[in-house]
């Protein structure tokens, strides 16, 4: 048994990769690939007479696998199945790091899922309040719900789009600029930030597409996304030379929390780096490039 | 557990192994065939016995096709048929108690 440290709601998420959770032979190499999120699926992935034999398969993976860094978050059936109570109960007996509610419209169904959890945890003898939630947001209600859903529990770390099912009810294709999922994209993020937690972008599912794929990942981070959602290993390492900072914006980080630190220690408030105006409104932004930074192996300092 | 009727979990895919148990009245019969025999035959042995054991399985004949699946995943297809055998492999499983 390999116990699991408590899960950081605000963590790095840059990638989070779906991986069919009736396959053990595939999790068990999850972590090797430097994914930081692994997205364990009882959902479309697991064929609809499979998804109790799928549950057996998760328990052992989640006990005996050694995950190290790499989290783990187990995207449950939908409220309208008969599966999701059963998938809550063994996501929580084996101690997964979070839940990913599918479909989720309203902050009804995030707090549906949050009492059964919480159920759960009581039954297994786990901390009540360990285990995280985060939505996908898969339809145009779910969209217009954002804010809601967002601030729905403070168990919910983030919220993702799900490209598939909100173009079907969109009647719209996937586009090269993509102009079909923009405002979509700009609502969720808005609601997401406005509460204070992560998002994240769907998948890209023509594998084959890399020049696709990298112009869609630059348009998330240039939109503000936290992470996106991957179905490949190969997709890993292209969204996180993406998501990098640049070496210049790492100095800049770091000269400006340590200005910060020094001048508040000598209780002054604003101040000049390089040039420019620095006040206590930047230092989260730079902390968070510098943890970025040090992900990305490019900072090996004590700031953060 | 008593085995009602015939179940089967697991594929034969790689790194997986395909489970089936069926009603029998003498003790556990259990029939291994694996493409990693001579390696790993008596650890996989001991793993059905062990999983059987901890589900309080008397009697059953059991047949496990192994695609040289690690330990958990054994376990898994072992419990799951077992469940399923019975009709309960949906739902109120003892996550933690005869499963672990």
């Amino acid at each position: 048994m390999i116990p699991r440290p408590k899960p950081e709601r605000f963590r790095l998420r840059r990638t989070m990769m779906f991986m069919n959770a009736q396959k053990p032979g595939l999790i068990k190499d999850a972590y090797i690939y430097g994914v930081d999120s692994i997205m364990l699926d009882l959902e479309d992935a697991v064929a609809e007479n499979q998804k109790d034999a799928a549950r057996f398969s998760l328990y052992h993976a989640l006990k005996t696998i050694d995950y190290g860094d790499t989290e783990v978050i187990v995207r449950i059936n939908g409220l309208d199945t008969p599966h999701w109570q059963e998938d809550i109960r063994v996501c929580v007996a084996g101690g997964a790091d979070g839940i990913r509610i599918a479909k989720c419209e309203s902050a009804q169904d995030v707090l549906t899922v949050e009492k059964a959890v919480e159920a759960a945890e009581k039954e297994f003898g786990v901390e009540v309040g360990r285990t995280l939630l985060m939505a996908a947001l898969e339809s145009p209600k779910g969209i217009l719900n954002a804010y809601e859903i967002c601030a729905a529990s403070p168990r919910m770390f983030g919220v993702a789009i799900s490209g598939g099912d909100f173009r079907k009810c969109m009647q719209t294709k996937p586009t090269a600029s993509g102009i079909d999922m923009v405002t979509a994209r700009g609502m969720m993020l808005i609601a997401a930030r406005a509460v204070g937690i992560q998002c994240f972008d769907t998948v890209f599912t023509d594998l084959d597409d890399m020049e696709g794929f990298i112009n869609e990942t630059k348009q998330n981070k240039e939109m503000g996304f936290d992470g996106k959602s991957l179905i490949n290993p190969k997709q890993i390492r292209p969204v996180h030379e993406i998501f990098a900072p640049t070496e210049k914006e790492v100095m800049q980080a770091e000269l400006m929390v340590r200005a910060f630190r020094e001048a508040a220690a000598q209780g002054i408030g604003v101040f000049t780096v390089n040039g420019k105006m620095v006040d206590v409104a930047f230092i989260p932004g730079a902390e968070r490039t510098l943890k970025l930074a040090k992900a990305c192996g490019m900072y090996e300092g004590d700031l953060v | 557990m008593i085995i009602e009727k015939s179940a089967v979990a697991g594929t034969l895919e790689s790194s997986d192994a395909q489970v089936t148990v069926e009603p029998a009245e003498n003790g556990i019969e259990l029939e291994i065939s694996s493409s990693v025999m001579n390696q790993y035959g008596r650890q996989i042995k001991a793993t059905v016995l062990e999983t059987l054991d901890r589900l309080d399985v008397k009697n059953g004949r059991v047949t496990v096709v192994d695609k040289g699946a690690l330990d958990c995943t054994l376990k898994a297809r072992v419990e799951c048929a077992v469940f399923r055998s019975c009709g309960q492999s949906d739902k109120n499983i003892p996550w933690g108690g005869a499963i672990k």
